[in-house]
């Protein structure tokens, strides 16, 4: 935060020394704020208490056995135990399966209903709000619908497979089907978003790229592979790292539909930890959510970093 | 104007002010200190029947004390009602008397630092020895009981037992030869309910009394870290629980299926057999009201044939260490008067007996469910034995999950049980027991 008073604030900018142009000097110099400092203390002060705080404390209370009555400290036996959790393993290649799949789908569907929804098509408003309205509804509610509409017995989706004949699995009670389930119901909640990022990327083109294209002869395959994906890196790259994020810290909408079940087979590292939060183990939760937050980072900051670095200019 | 220093003093005075009050709405104000007309009571759970009970109790308390009002509060069931009830008594926001459970779950709440000791009220003297166990630490007694103790075996259909002539199973072979034939009459042998996950620690846990009768130390070695799941007799719930999905005498739709469901079943004798708690008779009295009593219970069957029953204790009403005063005294009167004559009537017009009372002033009615005669037989024949979780503190909080494993093919039973056993270990390690 800048210490400057508003009147240094004034002067800095107003200076002009050395020939240098007041714009580099000012980037030079750090940020200069446009408020005087006083105006940041309530903000400051709800930072601290609601953000700063907490994390900090999160970090000192993961090095705890701790009951909410009293904490003992204990070093890093809650990681250990974390780490030799037998669940822990299973949860982790659930995460990743989640996270690749959910975003993946994300990536590719969204993509591909952008290029529909951008195209002059009758009904073209109404489509894209049906395909935006799931991601405004509740991710609770949307958990309730889906698991009441994938009942193995009296569920909607199985009624019409039967009525064509064909098989009725037990969709979020099979375990070797349970994740993959769920990751359909995310995707259907979030391709809303993935197809809005998309769009603006793509009508973020000048159409004379597309145009100079079909003079030149190029079809539409041609110039979805030359332009269109070139073109929306930008989109792709954030539909990606918001997605990812999303499926790997994911936890709601697995939480309502099976609890991680049956047995622990759509368990995933959130709800591992949820589930030790449950049970009281309230320091091994908290290392767990330590972890997580180590494992968000470290597959998310390398690879934003990969992916704005080759970033197109329009 | 104000100068800036003026001005950045009062921002800062305001700030600190402002997160004052934000401190302060954290802890509640105990309102007028004289006449204490107003008292908190939190309820059991947020479903109809603990609603329910807490709110006829506060009612009735009311018209016997009109001086007092009681105001009632619902919290969640489960473990998030557990943890709820840990942040109010750690953040002193609990209402004045709460309902919870007795055993291991009272123990979590650290009684001596945080609840009001009870073991000089007049009442102490009537309540059981098991409940008292259940409901205090080496200084001292701190809840009155509040509902009955219940059993955990088999719920049946008596009128099918009857139609196929069976009688009720005593060994694990008859019992599998009862269900072969309520198979091979069309109707499902065993109803499993894995829509609701904690019904499927049934075998297990209805099972400990027979694991205590053939080795009255288990609770304690295992506490001790000296007994083990994975080992028999204790092993039998975990491949009880797998020969029913291996022999397939469940319901298709055991993945889904809630408990709420599986008792419409069992009530109406689609399904037959249903391990379970008996304290769920409520619900039946609510859904086939005219059903109730043809259902009865048994114990879960033994391989030697001598099966005993599993007991439950009654849940507590506790007094948090921050009641006091005016309030206090009216708290020890309310947690007094849900075991007076007109709390039991309260007690029972709200819910049902599951089974004997654990205080010698409520009795159980001539008109309670079929299944409560069935379970004094065991308690006449002194065929009981409690259940794990009010002799033990540790329960690995994933039973439920890896039973569900083990029930749906998905685990093998030993393995299961080998699972559940590192379960534990978590449990205990955090408890800071000895010997893990």
């Amino acid at each position: 935060m800048s210490t400057a008073t508003p009147a240094t604030a004034i002067q800095a900018g107003d200076i002009v020394t050395e020939g240098h142009p007041p714009g580099k000097k000012k980037a030079r110099r750090g940020i200069k704020s446009y408020y005087p400092t006083w105006f940041f203390i309530p903000a400051l002060v709800l930072y601290v208490v609601f953000f700063a705080l907490p994390t900090f404390s999160s970090f000192y209370f993961s090095l705890t056995r701790w009951s909410l009555f009293d904490s003992t400290f204990i070093g890093f036996q809650n990681y250990v135990q974390f780490f030799s959790d037998p669940q822990l393993y299973t949860s982790f290649i659930h995460t990743l399966v989640y996270a690749v799949i959910t975003s993946g789908a994300k990536v590719i569907i969204g993509f591909f209903l952008a290029l529909l929804l951008t195209a002059p098509i009758i009904g073209r408003g109404y489509l894209r709000a049906v395909v935006f309205f799931p991601v405004l509804l509740s991710t609770i509610g949307v958990g309730i619908m889906w698991k009441a509409l994938l009942d193995p017995f009296h569920g909607m989706v199985n009624a019409v497979l039967g009525f064509f004949g064909l098989p009725q699995p037990g969709w979020l009670t099979d375990p070797n089907l349970a994740l993959y389930s769920i990751a359909g119901i995310d995707i259907w909640k979030g391709i809303g978003i993935a197809t809005l990022i998309f769009m603006a990327g793509i009508v973020a083109i000048p159409t004379e790229y597309f145009e100079a294209a079909r003079i030149d002869g190029a079809g539409a395959w041609k110039i979805m592979r030359q332009i269109t994906i070139p073109l929306t890196r930008g989109a792709t790259a954030t539909v990606i790292i918001l997605s990812l994020i999303g499926g790997l810290r994911s936890f709601d909408i697995i939480w309502v539909t099976t609890g991680g079940g049956p047995g622990f087979t759509s368990d995933v590292l959130a709800s591992v930890i949820y589930k030790q939060y449950q049970a009281g183990f309230f320091g091994l939760s908290t290392a767990g959510n330590v972890v997580l937050f180590l494992l968000v980072t470290a597959i998310m900051v390398p690879l934003s970093y990969f992916l704005n670095r080759k970033q197109v200019e329009l | 104007m104000f100068s800036r220093k003026t001005t950045v003093r009062a921002a800062a005075i305001l700030g600190g002010a402002a997160l004052m009050g934000l401190t302060l709405v954290g802890c509640s104000t105990s309102g007028s200190s004289g006449g204490a007309s107003t008292i908190r009571l939190m309820a059991g759970g947020n479903d109809p029947i603990a609603t329910k009970f807490a709110n006829t109790i506060a009612a009735d308390f009311h018209k016997a004390n009109p001086s007092v009002t009681v105001k009632v509060d619902t919290r969640p069931g489960g473990t998030d009602g557990d943890n709820l009830i840990k942040t109010k008594l750690s953040t002193g926001t609990m209402d004045d008397v709460f309902l919870y459970n007795s055993g291991s779950l009272f123990q979590a709440l650290h009684p001596d630092s945080q609840l009001v000791n009870l073991s000089d009220q007049p009442w102490v003297k009537d309540i059981t020895p098991d409940f008292k166990a259940a409901v205090s630490t080496s200084k001292g007694t701190y809840g009155a009981p509040n509902g009955t103790t219940f059993d955990g075996g088999v719920m049946y259909n008596k009128k099918v037992y009857e139609q196929l002539g069976l009688t009720v199973p005593k060994t694990w072979d008859e019992f599998i030869s009862n269900s072969e034939k309520i198979k091979a009459a069309g109707k499902t042998p065993v109803l499993v309910s894995y829509g609701d996950t904690w019904t499927s620690q049934l075998f297990v846990l209805a099972d400990f009394a027979n694991v205590s009768a053939q080795d009255p130390k288990w609770a304690d070695q295992y506490t001790a870290n000296k007994r083990k799941y994975a080992d028999e007799p204790a092993l039998a719930g975990f491949t009880h629980t797998q020969e029913i999905f291996d022999k397939k005498l469940m319901n298709k739709d055991y993945a889904s299926l809630t408990n709420v469901n599986a008792l419409k079943e069992l009530a109406t004798g689609a399904g037959v057999q249903y391990p379970m708690i008996t304290v769920v008779i409520g619900n039946v009295l609510q859904a086939n009201p005219g059903q109730v009593n043809d259902i009865g219970y048994f114990a879960m069957p033994t391989d030697s044939g001598d099966p005993q029953a599993t007991v439950w204790e009654a849940g507590g009403a506790y007094i948090p260490k921050t009641t006091t005063g005016d309030k206090l005294t009216a708290a020890k009167k309310l947690v007094a008067f849900i075991n007076s004559p007109q709390g039991c009537a309260a007690q029972l017009e709200a819910g049902t007996a599951a089974g004997p009372f654990a205080i010698s002033t409520c009795k159980v009615p001539a008109d309670a469910p079929a299944l409560v005669a069935d379970e004094l037989k065991y308690q006449d024949a002194k065929k009981t034995g409690l259940a794990l979780e009010f002799i033990s503190p540790i329960k690995g909080p994933n039973l439920e999950k890896i039973l569900i494993q083990v029930g749906s093919g998905i685990t093998k039973a030993p393995a299961g049980a080998a699972l559940y056993d590192n379960d534990v270990k978590a449990q205990a390690q955090q408890l800071g027991l000895k010997g893990w």
